[in-house]
């Protein structure tokens, strides 16, 4: 495992890059358990400051330091996206799994299942639900509610890894043994799958924090905890842009391109390190 | 051809119709989730609003809104109702701008949207998949990297705020391009050059930036299927046969790996919809996006309903049309 | 006058990926020589370096193979051509399928899958001559198919509509399209039932015998190269073991490599065991030192172990590589 890491420190580019982005955001998301400020008290400190040593972000118009709401934006968006991947898997797992290994009947509904919610426009559905639960919305319901509709796609990868599997020599092993077929998936099955899991996972974070701050944006989130999204809802409200007040928009949004980059950038090198037909096409050198 | 039918033909009629219908069934259901009972909730927020509405009207409007939210008989018979004036064309009145039907409103906003949808996704498919196969075909090339470099930074930043960057960079700071809308205030549409050029200069922005996105991943996904079919025997015997490179490349290498991307082209087509809908929101555009951000901020349910049930028709017609259209280009599903 | 010239040919896989180098040592200096008129086997269990031979020989030198030393020189005629430092252009337009063809292996998927099958024949027909007359063209086309016992509608099909063995005789008819003064087929029997194996099979010799020229076969399959070869070279790890006229490797083998070959072949009537060589095939990034068959070598040497044998000619035609040989001769 550490030599996986090593490795990749060593010749990928990218490995580094994405560390050293990561690496801010897990500083961040510390930080925010120290925080010198209550994000949810507002008018603490001196409005609308450009940054300065003391306000490394500066603040804004609601009189809060824009560094420190900024950690625990941070911290909740990360792990919004990271219930919502958590979520999925499971439900991809249990979908692509039971699909692929009983086949027959039980494949073919549960894959038009899937296609019917992979071709669904979700921004216009969650707009619709994100309006009606308004009241009761936060952070970590939309959370979940992202997780019933971010599954399909890995469940049809899931799914055709296991038509292969469910071929081999292996299962029918366990299958003469006596092995039930819940067990033989868990057991004999699982290890197999998990890689792809873990690769789509990132992308399911990913994908989470980009609906999350689109939905926020729009007001229909909780817009009392702090988040990527509510922070640009807040700048939007208070005209930060037209107000001169950039550092409060520049900070949510360079906050969301570390997070996405470094999240994106560690999918990929450690998916060309895993996948062996990549390794092969970079080996040509 | 019969075998054609049924095989390719059906399923996918099928499919088209089955997702249709879950998906307007979703529609349906979702309100009757909400723990409070809509239509009061509608009718105490519009007053509150201080519109000054006669008892008639706002009576005429609790029973359009009953009707709307199809809450009166038993929720079978709402359903009906429901289904019944969604096959009219019905989509009721919109809140926000009471009396004016919802379909007319859509209606208007559609081909802003369309325009912006259909060039952004072309663009971005045929760029995108231009580039992944060449950058695979020449991995040495230091101008392919560059592309690739970007096309990657760009990819996982959500919508918005690459939309938010581009817009500060080059509407405020640089001001190439005007800050929103698809037209001035006070100039009407028409079909004339001048109308045209505003609106490619206002449109320009908000289709940029779909296709910066979108770029990222049909080359990506294009060079790593072009790397799989550099390697496949026909490709290394039309080498071996002398043919010249852009030979190869065009209809050995390219013809067949457009096919895989064709069905990535359908399946993307829900997601693009949303971007096009985000950016509409950042630029001001006044395409379906625009008025669905209207009708949050004014609680305009119906809109936001028929937006839903709208964009739900479209993307799987645009997929089944895709779906019909695969054939003409893989002889392969063709002749069975 | 040899058609090809091949000396000291050493031609590596270099691979560098993660801080891990490695270097696989495909083909490690091989000399021999082709001429007009004939039809060479080249024999050799999996991963020998017969296709890395087969790549060195017909210009198709990629990344990570990478040419390291000797030559291989073509004498077309009057046209001669060094395939290692020919320009690629030249290589493209006069050498590639005019004078060098190839029959791929596993000619299942050498055609386009969505062009039909005519369109592949006019871009190879394109790329070296120009299509004046096209009605005069299918009508060649259509005699030249014809003639190798392919009906006229292959050419309106798609690929996936034709069977194996009808892919594999359009492979030849297209290699053929030309005449080339050589022909490499690179284990065109294999993945075909016996049937067709010998309908291709016969369509090669005919081919060779209307047209004189020179046919490299390539197969693993003895029985192949019993049927149709002149001359059998033996490929071991990347070196010549042994090469001489069929009838000799068949009834004298010298190097016990192909003695193991000849030996393991069965006959009809024949009941006996046939035991399996010791060991496996080694492992061509890191080969056995001297004699690269002396881990499997029931008659090993000291001096296998530490010296690589000299291909030395032992009868007329006939050259082996082995110790064991050297001694008697000396």
């Amino acid at each position: 495992m550490f030599k996986v890491i090593r490795d990749l420190f060593r010749y990928d580019g990218r490995f580094r890059l994405a560390a050293f982005f990561l690496t801010a955001v897990t500083v961040m998301i510390i930080l925010s358990y120290v925080s010198p400020y209550d994000p949810d008290k507002s008018f603490v400190v001196a409005m609308d400051m450009p940054p300065s040593p003391e306000h490394i972000f500066g603040t804004d118009s609601r009189g809060q330091d824009v560094f420190w709401w900024m950690t625990f934006a941070m911290r909740n968006s990360f792990f919004m996206g990271v219930i919502t991947a958590a979520v999925s898997r499971v439900i991809a797992i249990l979908m692509g799994l039971s699909a692929g290994y009983r086949g027959g009947w039980l494949d073919r509904f549960l894959m038009s299942v899937t296609d019917t919610f992979v071709v669904l426009p979700l921004l216009p559905i969650l707009i619709l639900l994100g309006f009606l639960l308004r009241d009761i919305m936060n952070q970590f319901l939309l959370g979940f509610i992202l997780a019933l509709f971010g599954w399909p796609y890995d469940a049809r990868l899931i799914r055709s890894q296991v038509l292969t599997l469910r071929e081999r020599a292996f299962t029918r092993t366990a299958v003469y043994s006596g092995t039930g077929p819940f067990w033989i998936t868990i057991r004999e099955h699982l290890p197999f799958v998990m890689p792809i899991v873990l690769a789509t996972t990132i992308n399911n974070i990913l994908w989470a924090i980009g609906f999350e701050v689109t939905l926020s944006i729009l007001g229909l989130s909780d817009l009392t905890r702090p988040s990527i999204g509510t922070a640009l809802y807040w700048a939007n409200q208070h005209g930060a842009l037209v107000a001169g007040v950039w550092w409060w928009i520049a900070a949510p949004t360079l906050a969301a391109i570390v997070l996405a980059l470094g999240l994106y950038l560690l999918l990929t090198s450690v998916n060309d390190y895993i996948d062996p037909r990549t390794r092969l096409r970079l080996i040509g050198g | 051809m019969r075998r054609f039918i049924l095989n390719y033909l059906l399923p996918r009629f099928v499919q088209y119709l089955t997702v249709i219908f879950v998906g307007i069934t979703v529609t349906f259901i979702i309100p009757r989730l909400s723990p409070t009972d809509p239509v009061a909730a509608q009718v105490s927020m519009m007053l509150a609003r201080g519109s000054a509405l006669d008892p008639q009207a706002v009576q005429s409007m609790r029973a359009a809104l009953t009707d709307l939210y199809g809450l009166s008989g038993s929720p079978l018979q709402q359903y009906f109702a429901f289904w019944g004036r969604l096959l009219r064309g019905d989509l009721g009145p919109s809140l926000g701008n009471f009396p004016t039907p919802v379909s007319q409103m859509i209606g208007q906003a559609m081909p802003y949207t369309l325009s912006l949808l259909i060039t952004a996704t072309l663009v971005s498919w045929i760029f995108g998949n231009l580039f992944g196969a060449l950058s695979s075909y020449y991995p040495k090339n230091k101008g392919l990297k560059v592309v690739e470099i970007l096309g990657q930074a760009v990819r996982p930043i959500p919508y918005y705020i690459l939309a938010l960057v581009l817009l500060v960079v080059f509407a405020f700071y640089i001001p190439i391009f005007p800050f929103s809308g698809a037209y001035p205030i006070g100039i009407h549409p028409s079909l004339s050059l001048d109308f045209a050029w505003i609106y490619v200069q206002h449109s320009f922005l908000p289709a940029a930036t779909l296709v910066l996105i979108g770029f990222g991943g049909w080359f990506i996904g294009m060079k790593s299927l072009t790397s799989n079919i550099i390697s496949e025997d026909y490709v290394v015997y039309a080498e071996t046969a002398g043919l010249k490179e852009r030979k190869i490349l065009g209809n050995y290498v390219m013809r067949n790996g457009l096919l895989p991307q064709l069905t990535g082209l359908a399946m993307s087509l829900g997601t693009v919809f949303s971007g096009a809908l985000i950016m509409e929101i950042v630029f001001g555009f006044p395409g379906i996006g625009s008025l669905t951000l209207v009708a949050v901020y004014r609680n305009d349910y119906s809109m936001i309903m028929g937006i839903a049930i709208y964009s739900i028709i479209g993307v799987a017609t645009a997929m089944l049309i895709m779906d019909l259209i695969y054939p003409l280009f893989d002889p392969r599903v063709r002749y069975q | 006058m040899a058609l090809l010239s091949v000396n000291s040919l050493c031609a590596y896989y270099q691979t560098e990926l993660y801080g891990i180098s490695r270097t696989v040592r495909a083909v490690d200096g091989v000399t021999f020589e082709l001429y007009p008129n004939e039809i060479y086997g080249l024999a050799g269990e999996s991963s020998c370096g017969k296709t890395t031979l087969i790549k060195v020989i017909s210009g198709n030198v990629k990344p990570p193979l990478k040419v390291i030393s000797g030559s291989v020189d073509y004498q077309f005629g009057s046209y001669a051509v060094d395939m290692l430092h020919v320009p690629k252009e030249d290589l493209r337009r006069n050498v590639r399928w005019k004078e060098i063809s190839y029959v791929m292996q596993g000619s299942m998927s050498v055609l386009n899958p969505v062009r039909k099958v005519i369109k592949t024949f006019e871009d190879i027909v394109e790329t070296h001559d120009q299509i004046t007359n096209r009605r005069e063209f299918l009508e060649q086309v259509t005699a030249h198919i014809n003639r190798l016992g392919l009906p006229t509608e292959v050419l309106s099909s798609y690929p996936h509509q034709l069977s194996g063995g009808m892919k594999q005789r359009v492979a030849i008819a297209l290699a053929t399209l030309f005449q080339p003064s050589l022909i490499i087929a690179d284990e065109p029997t294999t993945a075909l039932d016996v049937v067709v194996q010998r309908g291709v099979l016969q369509m090669i010799k005919d081919i060779q015998g209307a047209s004189n020229n020179t046919v490299l076969l390539v197969t693993h399959d003895m029985a192949v190269h019993a049927n149709v070869a002149d001359r059998v070279m033996i490929m071991y790890a990347g070196r010549i073991a042994e090469e001489a006229p069929t009838e000799t490797i068949f009834n004298a083998p010298l190097h016990p490599y192909t003695q193991h070959l000849i030996g393991s072949l069965p006959m009809i009537g024949e009941r006996s065991n046939k035991a399996a060589l010791k060991g496996t095939p080694p492992n061509l990034a890191n080969p056995p030192s001297g004699c690269r068959f002396h881990p499997r070598c029931p008659y090993a040497m000291e001096v296998c172990q530490t010296t690589v044998p000299d291909l030395v000619l032992v009868k007329q035609r006939h050259r082996v590589a082995c110790h064991l040989i050297k001694e008697a001769s000396a």
